[in-house]
């Protein structure tokens, strides 16, 4: 392989070095308007009057829209009104949008818009939320429109319940000798994408709605603003340039909706909506949070033989992607154990929260921190290392998921050696536990993690390939470059399979979902595995044109040419061949006659035999291959005022295949970042009134330069067979493990064992002072 | 709010701008000049994303009232031009979105020049305030000690 895992500089690098990449915010016309969103102050109240009179009389103002009924939205539930109109579910949710000439003008008027309020209980967590006395956040949840397979709770707080029933309880119970039993929490928190959101719309005089928005799912947007409100799929135009970072954030539809009601309100005109950050954080969807109970039990050898999993997802106050998340959340209930017998039940809660996005990974580091706290817990009751006992239950090829998958040598990493690498690289045996003096001491954490992707069955990606007179490749795919360099990777597959040069293939990187295939969405770590297959479809329609054209003029049997280095030509005579250039806009004969055209390749692709779940048992296939990961993270804690650095970090995942070094690299350090902020500092600070107290970078904050740890990242290959080049997905899984692996490491440190996120050092001394 | 007509000096160019009293520079270089390099990520000084250089240090185009930069000279990523602090953030893999990356580009260009022989904990007083949620720090520390090394 030449142009395979070789760490090939991305194709928008100079771009990105230089300003001259465009983020949707970029893009600016004169004729513009500009979007103000008004936001509640509350988390649960009703709205008893909206006074905009002295907003409309404010100069620029063009339109406000609010206390209008527009229809539900929703992704399985339609359950959320673009503009709140009864009454408010969370704070931050939208409740008007002024339009005005420009953005100060929208403010200063969004700034007079009085709303009267009348505070309702606040469901502050879904604990509370699954209580029978429970404040309800939506009355009328029986009505709803929902998909086929949603389960909501009229009467109840349950927006669905995801039932996983697989082998049998009692014996399961009765081949224990040992269980433990453990409740973990944590509230919502953020994505934090450098670039807020942003969504332009215009409606033009025949109708066609022009988006510009900054998206992990263009096509989505395309197919639900015309699924919510009756338009004309093929007159939306959905355009994605370069986004600035998404994490799963902007997979979900929501300005879109409030840019295209805005444009509708002033006759079409261009309308742009740019979140704040506050509003980014508040308003726009964000990361779910948890409440789980987990029950092991196990033999004497620590073989778990049996787990009862209740899942409690803050689906905050709409549910949208929250049901899938919940689903995602129960087909790899266990992580990445083999338990025959298991009973989970997982529930997608309403609180009055702000309502979740899917973040980075996709239920799967939530629920791992739950279950690696609780193999810990497992290990120090049976005196076990903690490492050998996931060795001992680590899933692999002839074990089944919880939904009854049976694993194969292709669907499944190797975990077993994924943390033999793991103990070399943290040095395990040198112990866990190092003391420096009588105040600092040093430990290591461990975990492990698995995870599919449970997208929809029928998710599509497609490919086209266009040839230019010179001989080179245009590669067009719907994949969003939303930082990963999935684009860069793709023109590495391609110039693998065509043996060409890589810097050949231009690559396309903006989306327009009227000329580009559709990629269904840039998520679930799926870019490369479903438009790679599409691409080396593409690839073969386009190997196969150029050798019918190649034969006529060689007056050779197809079957006898070879491609590489950008020509077709004679396996056994390679000097008896074309260029691309000479045939890849058909072939002109000396005297002037021609034959072909310009060649033009397509592929596409389609998950195969992915399922539905069984309402009752889980049973289905949700997903198509399981990566799975090992992580250690080393600690200096401060035993005198509980604070803590963060040493080293390790991540061994199994990639398959490396398609590209630097950049598996570079997502697999990235993803780590993410997840040990989102272990040890972030999160949303509610007060009583379900307020976010927290929601500005100041008071939110991320990891910064130079307090991320040392990384240590290796790969192990196990290929999928079915992916291109064997790659599996890796874009999510150095997230994973880390809040397992630094809770584990923070509970040895502090002698207590820790239940909550954040990991801040006033959880670990209120957590001591509890238990002393 | 009244408009006013003021000179900046911009990546070498004197440019006329209107602006009313209360237009930060961000607001200026991007929505009057058209140089969106510099990018909104919090208006609050918060995460850096909008830094461009003002004679010669690194500041917060989000935190400077446009009125303020006059008589100043300011430069922002549209005026580096094949720089090896661009180059090193090139080959090191230092971005993915890309949308943190004029903002610490603007600012190791400045460490680089004010701190020629910048040690550890210089570096991080100084890219510490800017956010990148992609990478993990690494790749940005290696390309920014790379150009330090190779003066």
């Amino acid at each position: 392989m030449d142009v395979i895992g070789r760490s090939i500089l991305r194709k928008e690098s100079q771009d990105k070095v230089t300003g001259r990449a465009r983020y949707t915010h970029d893009h600016h016309s004169n004729t513009m308007l500009s979007g103000k969103v008004v936001i509640s102050p509350y988390g649960h109240a009703k709205i008893v009057k909206i006074d905009t009179i002295e907003a409309r009389n404010m100069p620029g103002v063009k339109a406000i829209l609010a206390g209008e009924e527009f229809p539900l939205t929703g992704e399985d539930i339609r359950d959320r009104p673009p503009l709140a109109v009864d009454k408010v579910r969370y704070h931050g949710e939208a409740i008007a949008l002024v339009i005005a000439d420009t953005p100060g003008q929208a403010k200063k008027a969004a700034d007079r818009i009085k709303v009267q309020y009348e505070l309702l209980p606040v469901v502050h967590s879904p604990t509370q939320a699954f209580q029978k006395d429970a404040p309800m956040v939506h009355e009328r949840l029986g009505e709803y429109i929902k998909e086929k397979h949603t389960t909501p709770v009229p009467g109840t707080n349950i927006a669905t319940h995801i039932k996983i029933r697989k082998g049998n309880m009692e014996k399961g119970w009765t081949e224990s000798v040992t269980t433990v039993e453990a409740d973990f929490s944590f509230p919502p928190s953020d994505h934090v994408a450098m670039e807020t959101r942003c969504s332009i719309a215009e409606i033009l005089p025949d109708g066609t709605i022009k988006i510009m928005t900054s998206s992990q799912a263009p096509f989505m947007v395309k197919q639900l603003i015309a699924k919510y409100f009756n338009e004309d799929i093929g007159k939306i135009i959905v355009e994605t340039p370069f986004v600035g970072g998404a994490f799963g954030g902007k997979a979900s539809v929501q300005l879109e909706i409030l840019a295209y009601l805005g444009s509708k309100a002033v006759g079409g005109l261009p309308v742009k909506i740019l979140n704040s950050r506050e509003e980014d954080i508040l308003m726009s969807p964000c990361h779910i949070g948890l409440d789980a109970k987990i029950k092991f039990g196990a033999d004497h050898l620590g073989i778990i033989k049996v787990a009862e999993i209740r899942y409690l997802w803050d689906s905050g106050a709409y549910s949208d992607k929250a049901i899938d998340l919940t689903r995602a959340g129960a087909v790899d209930c266990t992580g990445p154990y083999n338990i025959e017998n298991l009973w989970c039940d997982s529930y997608c809660m309403y609180t009055n929260h702000p309502y979740p996005a899917p973040f980075r990974g996709f239920s799967h580091s939530e629920l791992s921190f739950a279950i690696e706290r609780t193999m810990d817990l497992l290990a120090q009751k049976l005196q076990i290392d903690p490492l050998e006992l996931r060795y001992r239950n680590a899933i692999m090829k002839g074990h089944t998921t919880p939904t009854r998958v049976l694993l194969n040598q292709s669907n499944v990493g190797d975990l077993q050696k994924c943390i033999v690498r793991l103990k070399e690289l943290i040095s395990w045996d040198e112990g866990q536990v190092k003391e420096m003096n009588n105040r600092l001491v040093r430990v290591k954490g461990i975990s492990c993690s698995w995870k599919t992707s449970t997208i929809d069955p029928n998710a599509p990606s497609g490919v086209i390939l266009t040839f230019n007179r010179d001989g080179s490749i245009n590669l067009m795919s719907g994949v969003i470059e939303i930082g990963t360099g999935t684009k860069t990777v793709l023109a590495q597959i391609l110039a693998e399979r065509l043996k060409m040069n890589v810097d050949n293939i231009h690559v396309k990187m903006e989306v327009d979902t009227q000329t580009t295939p559709e990629h269904w969405k840039t998520v679930a770590s799926r870019g490369i595995y479903m438009a790679g297959r599409a691409l080396l479809e593409a690839a073969e329609d386009v190997i196969n044109q150029l050798r019918e054209i190649a034969s006529i003029v060689l007056r050779a049997p197809k079957e006898d040419l070879e491609i590489a280095d950008s020509r077709v030509f004679l396996r056994d005579n390679p000097l008896m061949g074309l260029h691309f250039q000479d045939i890849c806009y058909g072939y002109q004969y000396p005297n002037g006659n021609s034959i072909g055209g310009q060649i033009i390749g397509t592929g596409n692709f389609i998950m195969r035999h992915l399922t539905h779940l069984d309402p009752e048992t889980g049973a289905g296939k949700p997903g198509p291959e399981w990566t799975v990961a090992a992580y250690g993270v080393e600690i200096e804690f401060d035993r005198r005022d509980f604070t803590y650095q963060l040493v080293k970090a390790a991540t061994v995942v199994d990639i398959g295949t490396v398609l590209n070094k630097k950049a598996a690299l570079g997502q697999v350090m990235g993803a780590m970042s993410m997840g040990l902020a989102f272990a040890g500092r972030e999160t949303f600070y509610f007060d009583q009134l379900g307020r976010v107290l927290n929601p500005q970078l100041r008071t939110y904050r991320p990891l910064h330069y130079g307090e991320n740890p040392e990384y240590l990242v290796d790969f192990v290959h196990t290929p999928d067979l079915e992916a291109p080049y064997g790659a599996r997905g890796v874009g999510e899984h150095g997230l994973l493990g880390m809040p397992g692996a630094l809770g584990n490491a923070l509970s040895v440190a502090a002698g207590v064992s820790l239940h909550h996120l954040p990991l801040i050092p006033e959880l670990i001394w209120k957590t001591k002072e509890a238990k002393s | 709010m009244k408009s006013q007509i003021i000179e900046l000096y911009v990546n070498g160019d004197l440019r006329t701008v209107t602006v009313r009293s209360a237009d930060t520079l961000l607001y200026a270089i991007r929505g009057k000049l058209g140089l969106t390099g510099a990018k909104p990520g919090c208006l609050n000084g918060d995460c850096g994303a909008c830094t461009v250089n003002v004679d010669d240090w690194p500041m917060k185009s989000c935190l400077m009232l446009a009125v303020e930069a006059i008589g100043k000279n300011i430069t922002t990523i549209e005026g580096l031009k094949k720089t090896p602090i661009q180059q090193a953030f090139v080959d090191n893999f230092a971005f993915q979105c890309g949308y943190c990356t004029p903002g610490f580009i603007m600012n190791c260009h400045s460490l680089i020049h004010q701190h020629p022989d910048a040690d550890d904990k210089t570096i991080k007083e100084w890219l510490g305030s800017n956010i990148c949620r992609c990478t993990g720090y690494a790749e940005i520390e290696k390309a920014v000690k790379t150009v330090l090394e190779n003066q």
